[in-house]
C-alpha cells in the first residue's frame, strides 16, 4: 500500500535575533516555504525587531565575538579578540553580504518584499514592541499588525501546521 | 519514467514531472504539461518560460529573485501567473529540471 502523503500547509516562523545570519536563516525559511506553496507567517520578537525596523533592517550585523564557528579567510580560527576591534565586525559582515549577493540573496527589506509578493505574512510582537519603545510607523511598512502571542497561536491553527523558532 | 506524446513528439518525463531532455521542449509541450496543472498558458506565461530557458543555458541558477528582475513579471505577478510554487511549476513547464536554489 502506497503512505499517503501529508504535504506541510503552513509554517510560522519566529525571528528572535537581530544577527544578520539569524534573520536571513528565518527569512531563506519562510520565503522558501511560499515557493513551494506553504502558507507562511513570520513573527518578529525581541532583537529580531531590529529586522522589520526601519531604520535598522538593511544595517544588521554578522557578531564577531563569542562565535566559535567564525574563521578566517582560508579556514584559520579567528579570535575573538580580534572579533572586538573596531571595524571588524563592519568588514566580516561586508563579506558576508558579498558572499550572500553572488548566491543571489537579497538584503533584508528587499527578501522581505519577496516573501510578501508570494502571500507571507510578517507580524511584530506586541511585548516587545512595547519593551523598546517602538510605534507601528518606526516598523517596515508591510509589517501587517502588532500582535499578543495568543494571537500568534490562533495563526498558526490547523493540523498541518509547524511553528519553527530560529 | 512516463512517456507523454505531444503532436507525434514522444518526451520523457522524469517521476515528478520534469522533462529528461530539454531539448525536446516545444510550446505545445508546455501548454500540455501546465494543462495537466490546471493552468492555461498565456503568452505572458510563454515569454517567462523562454526567459528561464535562456537563464537555464546560459549554465545560471534560476531564482524567483532573477525572474522579478526580468522584466517580464514582478514577483507578484510570478507567482500569480503559477501559483503555489511558481518557480517549480514555470521550470517544469520550460522543460527544465527541478530548481536546486532556495532562494
Amino acid at each position: 500500500m502506497e503512505k499517503e502523503k501529508k504535504p506541510l500547509e503552513k509554517v510560522c516562523i519566529i525571528c528572535a535575533k537581530g544577527n544578520l545570519e539569524d534573520v536571513m536563516a528565518a527569512l531563506v525559511m519562510a520565503n522558501g516555504a511560499v515557493m513551494e506553496g506553504i502558507e507562511a507567517k513570520l513573527f518578529f520578537t525581541f532583537f529580531g525587531l531590529d529586522a522589520i525596523t526601519k531604520k535598522y533592517m538593511n544595517k544588521l550585523h554578522t557578531a564577531t565575538v563569542g562565535n566559535p564557528a567564525m574563521r578566517m579567510p582560508g579556514g584559520l580560527p579567528f579570535p575573538t579578540l580580534l572579533g572586538a576591534l573596531p571595524g571588524v565586525e563592519a568588514g566580516v559582515t561586508a563579506m558576508m553580504k558579498k558572499g550572500m549577493e553572488k548566491l543571489d540573496i537579497p538584503p533584508v527589506d528587499e527578501f522581505l518584499e519577496m516573501f510578501t509578493a508570494g502571500g507571507g505574512e510578517v507580524y511584530a510582537c506586541k511585548l516587545a514592541v512595547e519593551m523598546f519603545g517602538l510605534k507601528k510607523e518606526d516598523m517596515w511598512d508591510d509589517v501587517i499588525d502588532i500582535i499578543t502571542i495568543g494571537q500568534f497561536y490562533e495563526l498558526a491553527d490547523g493540523d498541518r501546521t509547524q511553528i519553527i523558532f530560529t | 519514467m512516463k512517456e507523454l506524446n505531444i503532436n507525434g513528439v514522444t518526451v520523457q518525463l522524469d517521476d515528478e514531472g520534469y522533462l529528461t531532455d530539454s531539448s525536446q521542449w516545444n510550446e505545445d509541450i508546455a501548454k500540455s504539461l501546465a494543462k495537466e496543472d490546471g493552468i492555461d498558458l498565456t503568452d505572458k506565461h510563454l515569454e517567462v518560460l523562454k526567459y528561464l530557458r535562456d537563464v537555464f543555458n546560459k549554465g545560471e541558477t534560476l531564482t524567483i529573485r532573477k525572474v522579478g528582475k526580468s522584466g517580464i513579471v514582478d514577483i507578484k505577478e510570478f507567482y500569480k501567473l503559477f501559483p503555489k510554487g511558481p518557480l517549480k511549476l514555470a521550470s517544469k513547464f520550460a522543460g527544465l529540471a527541478k530548481p536546486s536554489s532556495c532562494v
